[in-house]
């Protein structure tokens, strides 16, 4: 039996929510405080060449945690994601240069076979994630199971496309490509206005869609959720088809920057991703979670690398033992949230 | 061997919340209590706070005129004071013994003493009349016997004290009847019981006094014998409860049929049923724990596999295959279990009340402020108690979460509502509510299909009950019919 008075329970939340709006700004305090912390180490840090280059970098990541907030909002998880990235990635090269070289004499113009590639990327991307979504609602098997496969399928897979070592994209195609990595908008490079609009339209379906609500819904509590005529399966199936397209969307920014695929593309993705989402105040059980804070919690990590880069404190070799730390210790801030 | 308790002036405060105010009273030793009082009148708290889970603002508990501070349940449990509790706390993937012994596991040496713990499990667990193995995993126990091993794990501690809070309330009548027997035997024994039920009869029954709580105070005590139910009820409600149920208005004759079942198969639970329902009609469905009712409904909205069987709504052969297809035919199941299944708790009112039918509030976007408003009108319509609109789904008191959850099963509209134990756990003025907006919504042309286990419930609430037993539809009693013994007799097969 709970209290009924919950009129008082909830004039007394003034403290609560202030507490709860403390949480939810935790992330961005300590973003702030190490960008405070960089700027005094090194004057360099708070330049905007150098927050345009952690940027661009936090975007790949970035761009995956979005989707992977809707996969852990939801309660499911997925492993593969830097292991797709990395496939989608010598797909695409594969698919691209064997244009290049023409089909059955034909030629295509360059500007097609890339955009055959980036087409190919999205839909790659989509597939991979809706045989996810089916593993997991039809086959009844967990996530975290099914994405563990397929973390190791996927990047043999690769592996085997390059023949153990590299693929490389055409020469005269990387040159016309390079500007989707390289290339500035109004003084801003082209990867992070693409994280911007990742970002912006991931808190509008979160937050203002019926799918929106659905996740979160389903995420709180799928026997609710399955009793409240919710399309439980259908929608488990659109977060993880969501969360592929998101790994084509980082893919296609991603190959430019070196053009080459191997078998080491996208390692460990998956955990910083997860990490971004973490850190940034979704729980893993799902239920509750804030893009926004998947944004915040990808960039924090990434400063994390840039300070240690360039200041001489600890060494370059051990940034995933900082990011290590920080995740278990915004967990412990976190615990017992609920 | 028996223990006298002595309240003091106990206080009680969540954050700024004051939920006991005062409260004083005695208990002597060897007798049974009914502690009665709406949701959130503080019993429970008050229970707990004796029981060792939580720790008074202010005031204080003597045990045989002593000052005592239990730091712990299991402080208060060497002192005797065994609480039982009203959610099940139960680990399901551990064996009932196991579960038992659980933090107080019998050691021989460095090991494990099994033999020894099933013994004292299996005598236990007869007392209480579960017949079971010791060795079952108690996630294969049906909700009445998992109830069954509360208890036997109670009767396990020597309690001198025993704090009953609603065991009956999934129990069936030759269980509860085990139960009293058990109750008296105790008491013979000198152990002080305090019984929390929502079930007055069952008060009128079985206690020696009466002790009634309102709003965080204690208000009246007496001697059950020279206490009628209508007191108690008055007592509990602070006004005069004159009528719990709402009269029934005659079907007509020639009321459209707006819903029929011919031959429903839900395979192992309900087998071969048929039975139609007019509009206007409060019908209900009565039987045993584990008869098959809810399993037959779950399979006609498609939460379960139904292998054969016609549905006929308002005239057309329907078949919904899961429960948004139903939901589209105009006909919806408010579950029994309402935080397992009725409610998302964790979420806001607000989004527990549209979450069936979100669509109407996304133009594609979703309208928050349009959300916001239905929040108002069924605030009003259903008499939900909340003070903030923006509050979680948890923060209700029972009776009014049981009134969001139906709010969010009528949003959609629906023909043909089914309610499963809509007034379990609900204090008796949330229960007269919800009696008079279930004829409401029959007097609007709805049927209206009741399953519970409360008969007097059922016989003053419907206008006809189909009786189950075993996945089978036994009997249809009429009005002139209805009356408990006929009911028990159908339901457990001995007429």
């Amino acid at each position: 039996m709970r209290p009924a008075h919950t009129e008082g329970v909830e004039g007394s939340s003034s403290l609560g929510s202030f507490a709860r709006r403390l949480h939810g700004v935790g992330p961005l305090l300590g973003l702030v405080a190490l960008c405070i912390g960089g700027t005094l180490l090194n004057p360099d840090f708070a330049t905007f060449d150098n927050a345009m280059n952690v940027l661009t970098r936090t975007s790949f990541i970035g761009i995956i945690a979005v989707g992977m907030t809707f996969v852990i909002i939801s309660g499911g998880i997925d492993l593969s994601v830097g292991s797709m990235a990395a496939l989608i990635a010598g797909s695409m090269i594969w698919i691209m240069n064997a244009l290049a070289h023409g089909v059955g004499g034909h030629t295509l113009a360059p500007l097609a076979i890339i955009t055959v590639g980036i087409v190919l990327a999205l839909v790659l991307g989509g597939l991979f994630g809706l045989a996810h979504g089916l593993l997991v609602t039809k086959g009844r098997i967990e996530p975290f199971i099914v994405t563990l496969g397929t973390l190791g399928i996927f990047r043999a897979v690769l592996t085997w496309l390059a023949d153990g070592g590299a693929l490389t994209l055409d020469n005269n195609l990387s040159d016309l490509y390079g500007p989707v990595y390289y290339a500035s908008l109004f003084g801003i490079p082209v990867p992070i206005w693409v994280f911007l609009i990742v970002a912006a339209g991931g808190v509008i379906v979160l937050n203002r869609t019926v799918f929106g609500r659905h996740v979160q819904a389903i995420g709180s509590n799928e026997q609710v959720a399955r009793y409240a005529a919710i399309r439980v399966d259908t929608v488990k199936i659109v977060t993880y088809v969501l969360l592929g397209l998101c790994v084509g969307v980082a893919t296609v920014l991603y190959v430019p920057r070196l053009g080459s695929a191997t078998p080491t593309t996208g390692l460990l993705w998956e955990l910083e991703a997860i990490a971004a989402v973490v850190v940034g105040g979704t729980a893993l059980r799902g239920g509750e979670g804030r893009v926004i804070g998947t944004v915040i919690g990808a960039i924090l990590l990434s400063v994390i690398a840039n300070i240690l880069n360039l200041t001489s404190i600890i060494s370059v070799y051990l940034n995933a033992a900082v990011q290590g730390a920080v995740i278990i210790f915004v967990a412990f801030l976190q615990r017992g949230r609920r | 061997m028996s223990l006298a308790v002595s309240f003091d002036n106990i206080e009680k405060q969540f954050g700024p919340v004051r939920v006991l105010h005062g409260v004083s009273f005695d208990l002597a030793p060897g007798r049974i209590y009914g502690l009665l009082g709406e949701n959130g009148a503080g019993k429970s708290t008050l229970m707990k706070i004796l029981a060792g889970y939580e720790r008074p603002g202010a005031g204080s508990v003597s045990i045989d005129g002593v000052v005592v501070t239990f730091e712990s349940s299991r402080d208060a449990e060497a002192t005797g004071i065994v609480l039982i509790h009203q959610e099940l706390n139960l680990a399901d993937h551990l064996s009932i013994v196991q579960n038992m012994f659980l933090g107080h596991e019998k050691k021989r040496g460095l090991f494990l003493d099994e033999p020894a713990m099933r013994e004292d499990a299996r005598a236990r667990l007869a007392d209480v009349g579960l017949h079971k193995h010791p060795d079952t995993r108690v996630r294969n126990l049906i909700v009445a016997e998992k109830q069954l091993v509360e208890i036997a794990k109670a009767m396990l501690r020597d309690a001198r004290l025993l704090i009953m809070d609603e065991p009956t309330a999934t129990l069936t009548p030759a269980e509860t009847q085990r139960l009293f027997a058990l109750m008296a035997r105790l008491k013979d024994d000198g152990v002080t019981i305090i019984y929390i039920s929502h079930k007055l009869d069952e008060v009128e029954r079985v206690t020696d006094e009466v002790i009634v709580m309102r709003d965080g105070r204690f208000v009246s005590r007496g001697l059950t014998a020279e206490t009628t139910r209508q007191q108690m009820a008055n007592l509990m409600v602070g006004r005069e409860v004159s009528d719990m149920f709402p009269d029934k208005p005659v079907i007509p004759a020639n009321a459209r049929i707006a819903f029929k079942v011919d031959n429903a198969y839900v395979p192992g639970w309900a087998e071969n049923v048929s039975f139609s329902v007019q509009a206007g009609e409060v019908f209900g469905f009565a039987g045993l724990v584990g008869a098959g009712r809810t399993e037959l409904f779950e399979g006609l909205v498609g939460l379960r596999t139904r292998a054969a069987g016609h549905i006929t709504l308002e005239g057309e052969r329907i078949n919904p295959r899961n429960p948004r297809a139903a939901m589209k035919h105009g006909i919806t199941y408010l579950s029994e279990d309402r935080k397992g299944r009725g409610l998302h708790v964790d979420m806001a009112l607000k989004d527990n009340l549209t979450m069936m039918t979100l669509e109407r509030y996304a133009h594609p976007l979703l309208d928050a402020q349009a959300e916001r408003d239905a929040l108002k009108k069924a605030v009003g319509d259903f008499g939900i108690r909340t003070g903030n609109l923006a509050s979680r789904a948890r923060m209700l008191s029972g009776g009014n979460q049981q009134k969001l959850a139906l709010a969010k099963f009528l949003h959609p509209d629906p023909r043909v509502i089914v309610l499963d134990e809509p007034t379990r756990g609900v204090d008796v003025g949330a229960k007269r509510d919800i009696y008079f907006l279930i004829h409401a919504l029959a007097a609007e042309g709805r049927a209206v299909i009741v399953i519970s286990s409360e008969l007097i419930e059922l016989i003053g609430l419907c206008h006809r009950v189909a009786v189950m037993r075993g996945g089978q539809l036994v009997a249809t009693l009429g009005r002139e019919h209805l009356t408990e013994e006929r009911l028990i007799a159908h339901a457990t097969g001995t007429h």
